[in-house]
């Protein structure tokens, strides 16, 4: 038996971005299979469900589960892994928030399924069946987990210790909440890794962004060239970096785009969207009603850029605090 | 039925999977599900949504191919805006593409595939991993193959914002431009991948290909399938990553079908089984005919081995070499193999390594115009470019503004489901006797699926 912390590293609802936020700690990732022992990792280890199974309860260190909650089967998982762990991790945005999954719930499950099985055009289905219906009667196939009536974070399902934000978390942030776990020293229940400040505070152009911002209209990307030294606001280009935690290295803003939200809101912050939206409120330049209609209307789809990430944890509706 | 063996979660791929097994009476294989339990409703959920947001969206259905989905969905919006790029933002897309296929190739045959040929358990499970093929390569190998992930990667940090989420598509062009400085850094990182692309064709015909085991297995009909073979090609029906038309050869490498982006709908269509999440793709001037191979069903394959077998060879000198290698060894095209996809993978690996130097020696590549603005009221678009698992299509419909009415995405994996499903069957009937497993057995299972660098997040979006 080895004495080293054990860890279980697991996917619900994810696209393996997280995993690869794990093998892009490239040398310090055979660091961690030096200092730990990991004992589940589908995508790099044979270990299987049973081996899980036949683990006490608690005898995992740290579990770190990515990807939101969309199938029951997730929803199984995730409670087995918080009874076999001492402490879970909320690895990244879809854990943390919901994430771009979470966009599913703008509609109900069976509406998602309709339009992939059933409507789009290569789609041949002349009995219109759907994955997870009954098979009886037919060949013995075997049987197939349904989905959640909701997508879930992860706390809406298990309690969670800590959560690493991020779409994917940048490696320098997975490598610094890793071995702050491993080496026991524990933040505080609840902690959020990342900055306490706003992206905007760390911004590389925020030098560029004046005081007050006043827009007459808000601009889209493809119909917009900006100046890529300056702070986009005030070109009139949507940026969530005032109400976004920072920490994440401003990756989009290097690249000269627009930050999109996705290490969520700031430690005080309930609802990301909100925030964002109050502050976007505070740049509309007019006072009337039509003005500031004619202004908003200048922005596409609010509900998908402002809760991009974060619509399961919104006040929008498609939060599912039912606990098991 | 008397008994089923189920392998839950199946490992070392990207996403979700269970492979369950059922035996006869006699301990004989009757079927063999490959199941995929995800779902997340991509193709209802991004309607609504603003289509230049599509790039960063969508590519979030895979965090191990986003670069590729990035690249389908902004050229779905060059033809959405019907905008074409300038040349300067053609080569940055295909050189950050290119970049990433060669290290998501290295990640398949070092992390995920690979362990399977390069270390040798005795059949016992938990030492098939990267850890094991260090163990087994020694910790030099295995630092090179980190490092020059780790700088390639770097070099997409450089044009694209992050290792693996690009930012930087737009309809018409890209966000940022390359300096002259940054095209120094590139070369060097680009020269230095070429190296090590050379070594690990040397690794593989030295650890691999020199195995009598290995080459038996290849050459195995336990894991051969006759099957028609779909990948992009360049004007000269060479395998082409970023550009191209999409070609189809049938089970004798007859040229089958050929087609352009917009086309699509007229060559390929999909299934619906209720066990799986991952809808079925054949080929639909063929037909679905059920879950067997030969050149009177329509199921087809993609992916490195499938592109090889599709073109009629490689665009630069290194790999036409290596490439014709591997058409002598099999005994002529196509190479059925279902093994020999980790082989193509690594000629793969040493093309996009080639390519990416001519992209980076090119002095055009810094030139400062990198968009072109769209004009034109938008309507449909489809884009089309290879993943490293296989052809990707992004198809948009949008209003006036520009605003997603519909979409419908094709994604690597699926192209291969029937494959899959049939491979593994395949192999269960070959290894499984009198109902006798062991670890080593059930890993052969696995190794029939995990040839294909298969992604279920892709598959089922």
């Amino acid at each position: 038996m080895s004495d080293k912390p054990k860890i279980a590293l697991y996917w619900c609802s994810s696209c393996g971005g997280c995993e690869e936020s794990v093998i892009d700690l490239s040398e310090s990732l055979l660091e961690l299979n030096t200092r730990a022992e990991i004992v589940f990792w589908p995508v790099a280890l044979d270990a299987r469900r049973k081996d899980l199974e036949a683990l006490g309860s608690g005898e995992i260190d740290v579990s770190l589960i990515n990807g939101a909650i969309r199938l029951e089967e997730q929803a199984h998982m995730a409670r087995l892994l918080r009874q076999k762990s001492k402490k879970v991790v909320a690895h990244g945005t879809c854990a943390h928030l919901g994430g771009i999954v979470g966009l599913g719930n703008f509609h109900s499950a069976q509406t998602l399924l309709k339009r992939a099985f059933r409507e789009v055009p290569t789609v041949k289905n002349a009995d219109g069946i759907l994955p997870g219906e009954s098979t009886e009667g037919s060949e013995p196939a075997p049987k197939l987990s349904g989905l959640t009536e909701k997508v879930m974070a992860l706390d809406q399902m298990i309690e969670v210790d800590y959560t690493i934000p991020g779409c994917p978390p940048p490696p320098e942030l997975m490598g610094e909440a890793l071995w702050a776990l491993l080496e026991g020293k524990l933040p505080k229940k609840g902690f959020v890794f990342g900055d306490r400040k706003a992206l905007c505070d760390t911004c590389p152009l925020r030098e560029s962004r004046p005081e007050k911002i006043r827009v007459k209209e808000f601009r889209r990307v493809h119909e917009t060239e900006w100046d890529s030294e300056k702070c986009f606001l005030p070109q009139g280009l949507i940026c969530l970096g005032p109400a976004t935690r920072g920490g994440c290295g401003s990756r989009c803003i290097g690249a000269n785009m627009p930050c999109r939200g996705c290490f969520g809101p700031l430690d005080s912050v309930a609802d990301h969207g909100a925030a964002m939206l109050s502050f976007i409120a505070s740049m509309i330049d007019g006072d009337r009603e039509d003005t500031i209609r004619r202004i908003t209307d200048t922005i596409p789809d609010p509900g998908g850029l402002f809760y991009r990430y974060s619509a399961p944890c919104s006040i929008l509706g498609g939060k599912n605090r039912t606990k098991p | 039925m008397t008994r089923r063996i189920v392998i839950d979660p199946i490992t070392r791929l990207e996403g979700h999977g269970k492979i369950d097994i059922q035996l006869d009476s006699k301990g004989q294989v009757a079927r063999a599900f490959f199941q995929v339990p995800d779902f997340k409703g991509f193709e209802k959920f991004c309607e609504g949504r603003a289509a230049e947001e599509m790039p960063t969206l969508t590519q979030k259905i895979c965090g191990v191919c986003p670069t590729a989905h990035h690249i389908a969905s902004v050229k779905a919006l060059d033809a959405l805006f019907n905008v074409a790029p300038p040349e300067a933002a053609k080569k940055i897309r295909e050189l950050m593409h290119t970049a990433f296929i060669y290290e998501d190739h290295l990640l398949h045959f070092f992390y995920l595939g690979g362990p399977d040929l390069l270390v040798d358990t005795g059949g016992k499970g938990l030492g098939r991993n990267i850890f094991g093929v260090i163990g087994k390569l020694g910790e030099k190998v295995g630092k090179q193959v980190i490092e020059i992930r780790k700088r390639v990667r770097g070099l997409n940090i450089l044009i694209s914002g992050s290792p693996l989420y690009p930012v930087c598509g737009l309809p018409g062009g890209v966000s940022k431009p390359v300096s002259e400085k940054e095209r120094t850094g590139i070369k060097e990182i680009a020269a230095d991948a070429l190296r090590f692309a050379r070594q690990c064709l040397d690794i593989f015909e030295k650890e691999v290909l020199s195995d009598p085991e290995f080459s038996n297995l290849m050459h195995s009909d336990a894991f051969s399938l006759r099957t028609y073979y779909m990948g992009m090609v360049d004007e000269k029906n060479c395998v082409s990553f970023y550009d191209g038309e999409i070609r189809i050869v049938d089970p004798e490498g007859a040229e089958f079908e050929k087609f352009v982006a917009k086309d699509y709908i007229n060559h390929l269509e999909e299934r619906v089984d209720t066990w799986s999440y991952m809808k079925t793709l054949y080929l639909k001037n063929v037909g679905w005919h059920g879950l067997r191979d030969g050149k009177k069903n329509g199921l087809y394959r993609v992916g490195p081995l499938a592109r090889l077998n599709a073109a009629e060879g490689m665009a630069t000198p290194l790999a036409q070499q290596e490439y014709e290698r591997m058409v002598d060894a099999s005994g002529g095209k196509p190479f059925h193999s279902t093994l020999a996809y980790h082989w193509a993978r690594l000629i793969e690996v040493l093309f996009a390594a080639e390519r990416m130097n001519e992209i980076a020696c090119d002095e055009t590549l810094t030139d400062s115009r990198i968009r072109t603005m769209p004009a034109q009221s938008p309507n449909e678009g489809v884009g089309i470019c290879e993943a490293p698992r296989g052809t990707l299509i992004h198809h948009y419909e949008t209003d006036k503004r520009a605003i997603i009415q519909k979409l419908n995405l094709l994604v690597a994996t699926q192209n291969n489901a029937a494959a899959i499903s049939l491979s593994v069957e395949k192999a269960a009937r070959a290894f499984i006797k009198a109902g006798k497993v062991s670890d080593g057995v059930l890993n052969r299972i696995e190794m029939a699926y995990r040839a294909y660098d298969p992604c279920m997040a892709c598959a089922t979006h």
